[in-house]
């Protein structure tokens, strides 16, 4: 499933957001905005009002995923306590001395599998494999270094910028273990990470992105009659559990 | 072939995505759409009009270009192309690829031009398309029509006159303006009793051409305007104007009577003197005491005198004895003379002695042109008024050249006019010398010879002909050739006087030079 929301007029939504598997932050402004998310995610995920380091623009400041989350140095004490308190207890949180601060610019993160800027700092990359557990990978997505701005990934697949050559996509795809495609985001436009946030079960796109953009998303993402297809998977399994 | 490893090597596989807006495979671009989509989602050629005019002048047949000229051009030309595309507002906006005419029949008054535009939209994609335009061609009289067709051709005229019986003046005056092509701007030159008639559109032009004259002839002018229309509303008004020259009716080689009181003036110089040259100021010439003063032409204007004889009453000498006296001015030479009448019975078998300035050039033998002041009736008082026991009995000119020219010898010159036509003969009922005497009848007659006249003086004078340009002419081109093969140059007189060859100029018309 795939919602269409908007940041005050603005459709980068992923600027403004950071969407996993176990919580959800929005900026402080748009009540839309956050009814958005509220609404889809509020009985499963906490969603989370926040700044980081006074700016609204926390999606690309952050980066996490179900096991922890990474904030800048810049990020306040109150912030911190804020986040702490708000977030479930198996979320980790950390702050990184990092100089490129950006982290959702140069981390785009599953669970599982991390790509990172090629020139983060060493100690920044132990924590992102500590805190978010995952594997760490210095890669480029279609020559560009900032990967959390140029890709979006989920446990179920990933999307990547639209000049990504075939050979580059199976490259990440073997590295990230999920399909991947090659798509754009927001009628056209090639910052994936800006326009679209996602997790295993629901995404979220800036309000210009077209239904071919969406059925994409949905597709790649495994985000179409999910619960069924898991359904009958889930059945299978146990079927075969049980008279194997 | 068994030799050869034969490698298969699979293409690359091309990476697509899909259209943002249709769906359809592409290979990603900057925008990520599809050029159809792309162009459904914006026109570049929106700011350009579709439609538009351009105006035709019938009359002259020429295209208005904006902002206020008229150009001649062919349909479908380059130009034609440059006053269309002139007219498109949008077109400074986007990128002009390429531009051209799609035929159109002449008669429908329609020409349509495709154009090929680029144009960056969407932030650094670049859309290039390509769409006509039709111009309805709208006639119109453009305002040089408009004034001919008022019969108002001419803004300003200048009539130039001068009140003696030749036209030796002019046809100097006419080489002189062809030389420096002070006629570039005049739309019609006609001639009139005692001078020419210079008619221009523009003021300023006229202004030009009175400054020349002023430059090459003493002159005096009178500027008179009429007025054509005017508006109260706006204060604007039309006038015509015109300016009256008139130049120093002395010319060169006249005899000149001063009054006393005047020759006092101009440096105490004797009273009857010969103009010795015309430049913008008038040169007088003492010729028995190499004495000159220059009279310019405000001076001239505020007392003006009169010519006592001129040219045309020379009588024909022949020198027997030339004895330089001493004193010598330039390349002048005082000399005592003694001349007799070439011409005329016995009576006239009179030697006459007199002083001249050209000891420079006469020698015994020699023929030479004068005035004869004892037998000549002048009819002026200020001649009367002088002592007659201290008038000389010959005034001695220039030397001549009586026998020099063959009659049937073409000359190796000629010159060009600013009428253009006046010489050609296919052209009936063209006639007359350049600008000059096309009036037909006795007229033509005298001017013919005047202007033969004027050939000769011109051949004789090298400092007259540094003010002229001459081109060889054609006869005399296919004559030096038969010359070089039959070599027999023996026959022809030498004379340092006539033009050289290389003092001549190439008629650049005459050459055929086609372009």
């Amino acid at each position: 499933m795939a919602v269409r929301t908007a940041f005050e007029n603005s459709s980068d939504i992923g600027v403004f957001s950071k969407l996993t598997n176990s919580y959800c932050l929005t900026a402080l402004g748009s009540t839309n905005f956050y009814s958005s998310f509220e609404a889809e995610l509020g009985d499963v995920i906490p969603v989370v009002h926040t700044s980081i380091a006074g700016t609204r623009i926390i999606g690309r400041l952050t980066a996490g995923n179900k096991n922890g989350l990474l904030v800048p140095s810049t990020t306040t004490d109150q912030e911190l306590q804020h986040l702490r308190n708000s977030l479930p207890d198996s979320v980790q949180i950390q702050r990184v001395e990092e100089r490129l601060s950006a982290l959702g610019n140069v981390i785009a993160c599953n669970d599982y599998v991390a790509l990172v800027h090629p020139d983060i700092d060493s100690e920044t990359e132990e924590i992102i494999a500590d805190v978010l557990k995952v594997e760490v990978f210095r890669q480029t997505v279609a020559e560009n270094v900032l990967v959390g701005s140029y890709c979006s990934l989920s446990n179920q697949g990933g999307l990547v910028h639209p000049k990504t050559s075939i050979q580059d996509q199976d490259e990440l795809s073997s590295l990230l273990q999920v399909p991947l495609a090659a798509g754009t985001i927001n009628r056209g436009s090639d910052v994936l990470g800006a326009g679209l946030v996602v997790n295993d079960w629901i995404a979220f796109t800036g309000q210009d992105t077209t239904s071919t953009e969406i059925s994409v998303i949905e597709a790649i993402f495994k985000l179409q009659g999910q619960e069924s297809t898991a359904v009958v998977n889930d059945l299978r399994d146990t079927i075969i559990d049980q008279y194997s | 072939m068994e030799g050869e490893a034969v490698s298969f090597k699979p293409s690359a596989p091309v990476h697509v995505v899909l259209c943002a807006d249709c769906g359809v495979p592409i290979e990603p671009n900057s925008a990520n759409l599809c050029v159809g989509c792309l162009r459904n989602t914006v026109d570049i050629t929106a700011e350009i009009p579709k439609s538009s005019s351009v105006t035709f002048c019938r009359g002259c047949e020429r295209y208005a270009n904006p902002p206020n000229g008229w150009m001649l051009a062919d349909w479908e030309s380059r130009e034609l192309l440059a006053i269309c595309l002139k007219k498109l507002k949008g077109l400074s906006k986007i990128r002009l690829i390429d531009a051209g005419f799609i035929w159109t029949e002449p008669h429908s008054k329609r020409i349509k031009v495709k154009l090929t535009v680029q144009k960056e939209v969407l932030a650094n994609t670049i859309l290039q398309q390509v769409f006509e335009v039709t111009y309805t061609i709208l006639g119109a009289q453009c305002p040089d029509c408009t004034r001919m067709a008022a019969k108002n051709t001419w803004q300003t005229s200048i009539q130039v006159r001068q009140k003696v019986p030749h036209k030796r003046t002019f046809f100097y005056l006419e080489q002189l303006i062809l030389k420096h092509g002070a006629h570039k701007d005049c739309v019609n030159i006609l001639e009139r009793k005692d001078g020419l008639d210079f008619y221009y559109l523009q003021r300023q032009a006229a202004l030009r051409m009175l400054e020349f004259l002023q430059n090459v002839v003493p002159i005096r002018y009178k500027s008179s305007e009429e007025l054509l229309t005017t508006d109260v509303h706006t204060g604007s008004s039309k006038y015509k104007f015109t300016y009256s020259v008139e130049i120093v009716p002395v010319c060169k080689d006249d005899l000149v009577c001063l009054p006393i009181k005047l020759a006092r003036q101009f440096s105490n110089i004797s009273p009857l003197v010969l103009c010795a040259r015309i430049g913008n100021s008038v040169h007088l010439l003492d010729p028995f005491t190499l004495h000159t003063t220059d009279v310019t032409a405000p001076t001239y204007w505020r007392a003006p005198f009169d010519t006592l004889a001129t040219v045309g009453e020379l009588t024909e000498y022949i020198v027997l004895d030339a004895e330089p006296v001493g004193p010598t001015r330039g390349k002048l030479v005082l000399a005592d003379l003694q001349v007799m009448k070439a011409s005329g019975g016995a009576s006239d078998d009179e030697i006459v002695h007199t002083r001249t300035h050209l000891g420079h050039i006469l020698q015994a033998g020699d023929t030479c042109l004068g005035y004869n002041i004892r037998e000549s009736n002048f009819n002026s008082d200020t001649f009367e008024s002088l002592n007659p026991d201290r008038l000389p009995d010959v005034v001695v000119v220039k030397k001549a050249y009586p026998n020099r020219r063959k009659k049937n010898r073409p000359r190796n010159f000629k010159l060009k006019s600013i009428a253009k036509d006046a010489e050609d003969s296919n052209v009936e009922g063209a006639f007359g010398r350049g600008a000059l005497g096309r009036r037909g009848g006795v007229d033509t007659d005298k001017v013919e010879k005047q202007y033969e006249e004027f050939l000769n003086d011109l051949e004789e004078d090298p400092e007259m002909r540094a003010g002229v340009n001459m081109y060889r002419s054609q006869e005399q081109k296919d004559k030096a050739e038969e010359d070089m093969d039959e070599s027999d140059v023996g026959e022809v007189e030498v004379d340092e006087n006539l033009p050289k060859m290389d003092e001549l100029m190439e008629d650049l018309e005459e050459m055929n030079i086609e372009e």
